[in-house]
C-alpha cells in the first residue's frame, strides 16, 4: 500500500518536501492543541482535588502571542509555496511544446514532428516539455499525480503546463475537472521514454509531415495565402517572424503576437487588426478545429525563422 | 447567582399551564405561526428530511465507490448522486441549520427579546425556503441534474442535458429566505436586545450569529445573480460564460465562489458560536479571550470575501492573482486558530464535565483543527496544484463541514434540546452516539486524504484498482457514521414521551435563555429580563466547594 506516489518528475521532490514540511508544521499544532486540551480535560474533571483558584494570566500577552507566531509561521509558508507555484507555472525557455485538446472524453495529442495520439503521450526523459492546451467543449483539467502538475483546460484559450520528466515509466494522466458523463473514463497515459528509445518512437509514428506543413496546407486550403499570402495583391500584414513579437495596433498600442492573439484574430471578426490596415479580415469561427488552429498557429511560428533557437517564449496565456 | 435579574417567580417554578408547544395542536397553528420557537422546529423537520435525502445519495455513492469498476449505479446516475448530495446537503441543510433551527429558537430568548424583529418575514422565509426545496425536489424527481453542486460553465449553461433550470432556481429560491432571515437577526439583534445587555454583554452564539448574517446578507445576492446569469444563457443562449456565444467560463468561477466561499464561512462561524456556548457551561468556567473569540469572528466573516480566488489556483486565473488570494487565505486562518486556543484555554482550572454536549464540542475541536490544517496545505499554492480538485479537498471540506458544523449541531441540539422540548435526552446513549460519529467520521475521511495525495480526482465514478483499499476503509467509516447519525434520531423521538422532565435549567447555565421554563412560554419571558453582568458568570470554585457559598 502505497501512501504517496511516485516522484516521476523534476518538480515532484519539491511538492514533497513543502508537503513533508506541512505535515510536520501540523503535527506541532495539533501536539501543542491537543496535549493541553486532554491534560486539562484530565487534570481539571468535575471532582477532583486540583487548584482552581482563578488563574492570574497576562491574557492580551497570551493572545497577542498565540496570534503573531502562527501569523509569521504563515507568512513563511505562503512564501515558500508562492515560490514553489511560479516554478511550477512558468516553463523554462527550452521547452519544447506538445499541443493538447480535451474534449469530452478524451486527450487529443499533437507533437510538432507531426505524431498525433489519443489519450497518450510520449514523452523523453529529461526534458523540458511544455503543454500547450484548449478544450474544445467544457474546462477539463490536465492532472498528472507522479508529476505534482495541474492545469485546466479551458475552451476558449490556451493554458499552459510544463514538467520534466524524471524516470521511465508509464503514469496516470486524469482529468480533474467534472466533465460530464464520462469524467472518470477520462483517463490516459504518460509514457516517458529514453531519449533513444522516445526517437525511434518518433521516427516509426510520423507518417505525415510537422504541424508547421500541415498548417501550411490549411493556409492554402481556408485561403488564408489569397491575402497573407506573399504574392498577394490584397493589403493583409504579412506573417513572417511576427510570432512572439509586438504587433502594432490603431492607437500607439502594442500587442505580443503569442498563441492566444493569433487564434482570436483568426476566430473573431476583426479582433485587434493590425494598425495601418483595413479590418477586412473575415471570421473562420467554425471553419477550423482546435487542432487545425493550433496547426496554422504552428505555421505561423514556423514563418521567417531563421534560427529555430531563438524561439523565445512570449506566451501571454499562462 | 445568575447573570440577570429575575426574582423567582412561583408560577415559574411550579408545572407551567402553558408553553409554546401547548398553546395550540392544530395544523394551522403551526403553518401560520410566527412564534420564532416554532419556525425554528419547522426548519429542524424540514432540514432533517432534506438531510436523509442527501445522505441516501451519499450512502450509495460510498457503495458503489466499494468497486473499483462502479458496478451498482450508471455514470449518469453516479454524477446525479453527487450533485444531489452537495446541493441538498449545501443549500437546504448546512446553511439552514445551526442559524435557521437553533438560531431562530435561541436568539430571542438568549437576548431576552419575546421574538425576532420580524416575526412573519420570519415565516415567510421558511415558505421561501420550502418553496425553494420544491424546485430542487422537482429538479430530481424530474431526472436529477449531473454539474455538482459547483454548477460549473460551459458544462452547465450548454452541454449538460439534465435539469439545470430547475435545480438553480431552488438554490436562486432558497437564498432569498437566507437572505431575509440574515437581515431579520441582524435586525434582532441589534433592537431586540434587553434593558442592560450591551453588545459586550451577549453570548458569543450571538455574535458569531451576527457575524453569519452579514454574510448572508452580503453574499447570498451574488449567487442569485450569478445563477439568473447561467439560466439566461442556458434558456436563451445570451453569452456570458460560453466561449462560443463570446462569454468566459472562468468569470462563472469568480462569481460562484465570490458566494461560495463566504459561505463556507455560514456553514463554520455558527458552529463555532456553539463550542463558545457549551464549553464554558461544562467548564463552568468563563470564555477565556471574549473579546477575541467575538472580533475573530467579525474577522473570518470580513476576510473570508478576499480569498475566493483560492478556489482558482488551477483553473487559469493569473499567477499574480493567485499570489494575493493565497496570502489572504493564509490571514483567514489566524481567527480561527485564536479561537481554538482560547476554548482550549477556557478549560485551565476549570470544572470540567462529560454530558454529551461537552463530548460533540471536544470532537468539534479534534475535527476543525484538522481541517483548519488542511487547508493550509490547499492554500499553499505549489501544494494546491496537486491537491486540488482530489479527494484531500474532499476529505478537509467534509472536516470542516461534517467535523465542524455537524458535530457543533449535534452539541447544539444536545444542549438545547431540554429547552425545545423540556425533556432530556438519555445521556448514556447521547455519548454513545457522539464516541460513534466521532470514530465513524474519522474512518470515513481521513482515508480520504491520503487518497487525494495518491492523486484520486474526486467525482470519479469508476477509479484505478489501487485506490480501491481505501475506499473500503471509508465505506466502512461512513456506515459507523451512519449509526452516529441514526441512534440521536431514534432516541430524541423516544425522549419526546419518556425522556426525564428537564426543568428550566439543566445545565445550570447562566444564559438568559435559561432563565425561563422549558418549554418557554409563547412569549419567552414572563417579564423582560434586565441584565446586569457579562456572560458565562460560572465559577468553578463554587461548582467544587458547594458548601463554602
Amino acid at each position: 500500500m502505497r501512501l504517496f506516489p511516485s516522484e516521476a518528475s523534476s518538480v515532484a521532490p519539491e511538492v514533497d518536501h513543502l508537503v513533508l514540511f506541512l505535515i510536520g508544521l501540523s503535527l506541532i499544532f495539533i501536539v501543542l492543541i491537543f496535549l493541553p486540551l486532554v491534560y486539562f480535560a484530565f487534570k481539571y474533571r468535575r471532582g477532583t482535588k486540583a487548584d482552581r483558584t482563578p488563574p492570574r494570566l497576562a491574557q492580551w500577552k497570551l493572545e497577542v502571542t498565540w496570534s503573531i507566531i502562527p501569523l509569521l509561521l504563515m507568512m513563511g509558508v505562503f512564501a515558500w509555496g508562492a515560490s514553489l507555484y511560479f516554478h511550477i507555472e512558468r516553463p523554462p525557455a527550452d521547452a519544447f511544446e506538445i499541443n493538447v485538446v480535451g474534449k469530452q472524453w478524451m486527450w487529443k495529442v499533437e507533437h510538432q514532428e507531426g505524431v498525433r495520439e489519443i489519450n497518450a503521450i510520449h514523452v523523453p526523459v529529461g526534458r523540458s516539455v511544455k503543454l500547450v492546451m484548449t478544450s474544445q467543449d467544457v474546462i477539463h483539467s490536465f492532472f498528472i499525480p507522479d508529476f505534482r502538475i495541474k492545469q485546466d483546460v479551458v475552451p476558449g484559450k490556451y493554458t499552459t503546463e510544463w514538467f520534466n520528466a524524471a524516470k521511465p515509466g508509464s503514469y496516470y494522466l486524469f482529468c480533474s475537472q467534472f466533465c460530464g458523463t464520462d469524467h472518470a473514463k477520462m483517463i490516459g497515459r504518460i509514457t516517458v521514454m529514453e531519449p533513444p528509445a522516445y526517437e525511434s518512437w518518433l521516427a516509426s509514428n510520423s507518417s505525415g509531415g510537422t504541424l508547421a506543413v500541415a498548417g501550411a496546407k490549411l493556409f492554402t486550403e481556408l485561403g488564408c495565402s489569397g491575402c497573407h499570402g506573399a504574392n498577394s495583391k490584397v493589403r493583409a500584414p504579412k506573417l513572417e517572424g511576427i510570432y512572439g513579437k509586438p504587433v502594432p495596433l490603431e492607437g500607439s498600442v502594442f500587442q505580443i503576437a503569442d498563441d492566444k492573439y493569433i487564434r482570436d484574430c483568426i476566430l473573431q471578426e476583426n479582433h485587434l487588426h493590425v494598425a495601418g490596415f483595413q479590418p477586412l479580415m473575415p471570421t473562420f469561427k467554425g471553419h477550423a478545429s482546435e487542432e487545425e488552429l493550433m496547426e496554422l498557429i504552428a505555421y505561423i511560428k514556423s514563418l521567417g525563422r531563421t534560427n529555430p533557437e531563438e524561439d523565445v517564449n512570449l506566451e501571454g496565456t499562462k | 447567582m445568575n447573570a440577570i435579574e429575575l426574582e423567582p417567580s412561583p408560577a415559574l417554578q411550579e408545572e407551567e399551564p402553558g408553553n409554546y408547544l401547548s398553546e395550540s395542536h392544530t395544523v394551522a397553528s403551526w403553518l401560520l405561526t410566527t412564534d420564532h420557537k416554532r419556525i425554528g422546529i419547522l426548519y429542524l423537520y424540514s432540514i432533517l428530511f432534506f438531510f436523509i435525502i442527501a445522505s441516501f445519495a451519499a450512502a450509495t455513492m460510498r457503495l458503489e465507490l466499494l468497486n473499483p469498476q462502479g458496478s451498482l449505479v450508471l455514470s449518469e446516475t453516479y454524477n446525479k448522486l453527487f450533485t444531489i448530495h452537495g446541493v441538498l446537503m449545501v443549500w437546504f441543510f448546512l446553511i439552514p441549520s445551526i442559524p435557521a433551527v437553533l438560531g431562530n429558537f435561541t436568539i430571542p430568548m438568549m437576548i431576552g427579546a419575546r421574538d425576532v424583529a420580524f416575526p412573519r418575514l420570519n415565516l415567510l422565509s421558511w415558505y421561501i425556503f420550502i418553496g425553494g426545496g420544491l424546485f430542487a425536489l422537482y429538479s430530481i424527481v424530474s431526472g436529477g441534474v449531473d454539474t455538482g453542486w459547483t454548477f460549473y460553465t460551459p458544462f452547465s449553461s450548454t452541454y449538460s442535458n439534465t435539469h439545470v433550470i430547475a435545480m438553480a432556481a431552488g438554490v436562486f429560491v432558497a437564498g432569498f429566505s437566507t437572505i431575509i432571515t440574515g437581515l431579520n437577526f441582524m435586525v434582532t439583534i441589534h433592537k431586540m436586545r434587553a434593558p442592560g445587555l450591551t453588545w459586550f454583554r451577549l453570548p458569543l452564539f450571538i455574535w458569531s450569529l451576527y457575524s453569519t448574517s452579514l454574510i448572508m446578507v452580503l453574499a447570498t445576492p451574488v449567487l442569485a445573480i450569478t445563477l439568473a446569469l447561467l439560466s439566461l444563457e442556458r434558456f436563451w443562449g445570451i453569452g456570458i460564460f460560453d466561449p462560443k456565444l463570446g462569454g468566459d467560463p472562468v468569470l462563472f468561477q469568480h462569481l460562484f465562489w465570490f458566494y461560495s466561499h463566504p459561505a463556507v464561512y455560514i456553514m463554520i462561524l455558527p458552529g463555532m458560536g456553539v463550542i463558545s456556548e457549551i464549553i464554558p457551561c461544562f467548564a463552568r468556567k468563563r470564555i477565556f479571550g471574549y473579546y477575541f473569540v467575538a472580533f475573530s469572528s467579525v474577522a473570518i466573516a470580513v476576510l473570508g470575501f478576499l480569498v475566493w480566488g483560492h478556489h482558482m489556483f488551477v483553473s487559469s486565473q493569473s499567477v499574480y492573482a493567485g499570489l494575493i488570494f493565497s496570502l489572504l487565505s493564509f490571514i483567514v486562518s489566524v481567527p480561527s486558530a485564536i479561537k481554538v486556543f482560547n476554548w482550549t484555554a477556557t478549560l485551565y482550572k476549570g470544572s470540567i464535565s462529560f454530558e454529551t454536549p461537552m463530548l460533540y464540542a471536544f470532537g468539534f475541536i479534534g475535527l476543525f483543527t484538522i481541517g483548519g490544517l488542511t487547508g493550509l496545505f490547499l492554500a499553499s499554492l505549489g501544494a494546491d496544484v496537486h491537491l486540488h480538485d482530489t479527494y484531500f479537498v474532499i476529505a478537509h471540506f467534509h472536516y470542516i463541514m461534517v467535523g465542524g458544523m455537524v458535530m457543533a449541531f449535534m452539541g447544539g441540539l444536545h444542549y438545547w434540546w431540554p429547552k425545545i422540548t423540556g425533556r432530556m435526552y438519555p445521556e448514556f446513549m447521547g455519548k454513545i452516539a457522539a464516541l460513534v460519529t466521532f470514530i465513524g467520521f474519522n474512518l470515513t475521511f481521513f482515508p480520504q486524504f491520503l487518497l487525494g495525495y495518491l492523486g484520486m480526482p474526486r467525482r470519479y465514478h469508476t477509479y484505478p484498482p489501487e485506490f480501491q483499499i481505501f475506499h473500503i476503509l471509508s465505506t466502512a467509516g461512513a456506515s459507523i457514521l451512519g449509526v452516529g447519525y441514526l441512534l440521536p434520531l431514534i432516541y430524541f423521538i423516544y425522549s419526546l414521551r419518556y425522556g426525564k422532565k428537564a426543568g428550566p435549567n439543566p445545565w445550570r447555565a447562566t444564559g438568559l435563555e435559561w432563565q425561563t421554563s422549558s418549554p418557554p412560554p409563547k412569549d419567552n419571558f414572563l417579564r423582560t429580563p434586565v441584565v446586569k453582568r457579562a456572560p458565562y458568570d460560572y465559577s468553578p470554585f463554587e461548582e467544587e466547594h458547594p458548601q463554602n457559598v
